[in-house]
């Protein structure tokens, strides 16, 4: 039986908790409503690139002489998984699913007898990826997304990419990460950048011509896909980050709302066994002392 | 056919503009696009300039951009850039320190890499400042 001293220290340490889960879970609260603006700013920017990139893939007719970008290069040996992980832990699930999601894939595709390369952005997956496939990280992006996750720093791991890319490092490219539903759900999202894949038209069909449509380039179609394609992986890969990050600051959130809340039901708990210690010695102070009477 | 078309401007952060407009005047990689209603099927470069937004006959808006894309369809117009600010908001001073700081970084430019990176952001400054003249 704790003594009513412990249970206070209890009590009050609980509180120090709880008041600073409460503080973290309104800070994720501003910075997700920021990151989820910006999220959805971003959206029409990287589908309509996306489209764009689609139709030009579609009109061309003869794949072999498209960049290899668009069409791959002919073989898929060597995959890339860029992971899109937080750069601090104490969001719940979120990082523990994308990079449950990575090692599934990496297995399988290591067990097709394929290689596997992992890049990683965020802290967190190179600190809990690091023990299974020490081998494969080939670099970790950190401090992305401190402040907002700005187009330059999406700029810099894309160039990253599209460097190994040239270099034949890798034949295709999947960046693994959580799509931004509601705070309290993240989709995980497997989407493959390179080679190029149009994107699953889901109901949207405003465009008008179709996918074979004629297209009028200005200038050459090959020297526009030079320009968009990296363009395009570095939007796709942006977007990708900001969608991450929203998810990140709304797992944070419900995480810490229900650390607070658990904290609170501690605190009920410690605070009614506190009171009934406190009663049950006054009551034996009392039998002491009428006991201590009758016996005079 | 419609009488006007839709024009959508985008950048990486926002949708810019979105409006149903009778003309846009967009500076192409090959010379300037006059895009009106009923237009056939596009895909071109952007090179940095000012894009005119013509209404009832004269122009009604007039949006600086810093190189991207344009695909036009016979209905709709849509422009991908990097940056876009409207003519009348560009910080003229600010404009002229940002060419000086591209002609200083590609003066000091190593590699062919940064070279191209600092040539096409002096093509940006001096476009910004010749729009805001």
């Amino acid at each position: 039986m704790p003594s009513l001293k412990d249970l206070k220290i209890r009590i009050n340490s609980v509180k120090s908790t709880q008041k600073i889960t409460s503080a973290m879970k309104m800070v994720a609260a501003a910075k997700l409503r920021r990151a989820q603006e910006g999220a959805e700013a971003a959206r029409p920017y990287a589908q309509r690139m996306e489209g764009m990139v689609a139709a030009i893939g579609a009109s061309i007719g003869d794949p072999t002489g498209a960049p290899k970008m668009l069409a791959g290069t002919g073989s898929d040996n060597t995959h890339l998984l860029v992971a899109c992980t937080a750069d601090r832990g104490l969001c719940g699930g979120f990082n523990g699913t994308i990079v449950r999601e990575v090692r599934r894939v990496a297995r399988k595709l290591k067990s097709d007898g394929k290689t596997v390369k992992i890049l990683c952005v965020g802290k967190k997956a190179r600190d809990l990826l690091r023990r299974d496939f020490k081998a494969d990280i080939v670099e970790t992006f950190e401090g992305i997304g401190r402040r907002g996750v700005e187009y330059e720093q999406a700029q810099s791991v894309a160039d990253k990419i599209t460097e190994m890319f040239e270099a034949g490092e890798f034949d295709i490219c999947t960046v693994i990460f959580n799509r931004f539903q509601s705070a309290m759900t993240q989709i995980v999202t497997n989407q493959q950048i390179i080679p190029f894949q149009p994107p699953e038209t889901d109901g949207d069909k405003e465009k008008t011509g179709g996918p074979s449509a004629i297209y009028l380039y200005e200038p050459e179609e090959q020297e526009i896909l030079a320009d968009l394609l990296p363009r395009n992986m570095a939007v796709q890969l942006f977007q990708a980050l900001l969608e991450s990050s929203a998810s990140e600051h709304g797992a944070r959130m419900t995480a810490m709302d229900s650390a607070t809340r658990n904290a609170g039901e501690m605190i009920d708990n410690l605070t009614l066994t506190y009171n009934r210690t406190r009663q049950a010695f006054i009551t034996k102070e009392l039998i002491e002392i009428i006991s201590g009477a009758e016996a005079v | 056919m419609a009488d006007t078309i839709q024009f959508d401007l985008v950048s990486p952060t926002k949708l810019v503009a979105s409006q149903a407009v009778d003309m846009v005047v967009v500076p192409g990689g090959e010379g300037d696009l006059g895009v009106l209603p009923g237009h056939s099927l596009l895909i071109g470069t952007v090179r940095p300039g000012v894009i005119d937004i013509h209404e009832g006959g004269k122009v009604t808006n007039s949006i600086f951009v810093a190189g991207g894309f344009v695909e036009v369809n016979p209905d709709t117009c849509t422009v991908l850039v990097e940056e876009a600010t409207a003519v009348a908001d560009i910080d003229k001073t600010a404009a002229n320190q940002r060419l000086q700081d591209a002609q200083k970084a590609l003066a000091d430019a190593g590699d062919a890499k940064a070279k191209s990176a600092a040539e096409s952001e002096v093509k940006v400054a001096e476009a910004m400042i010749a729009a805001a003249s």
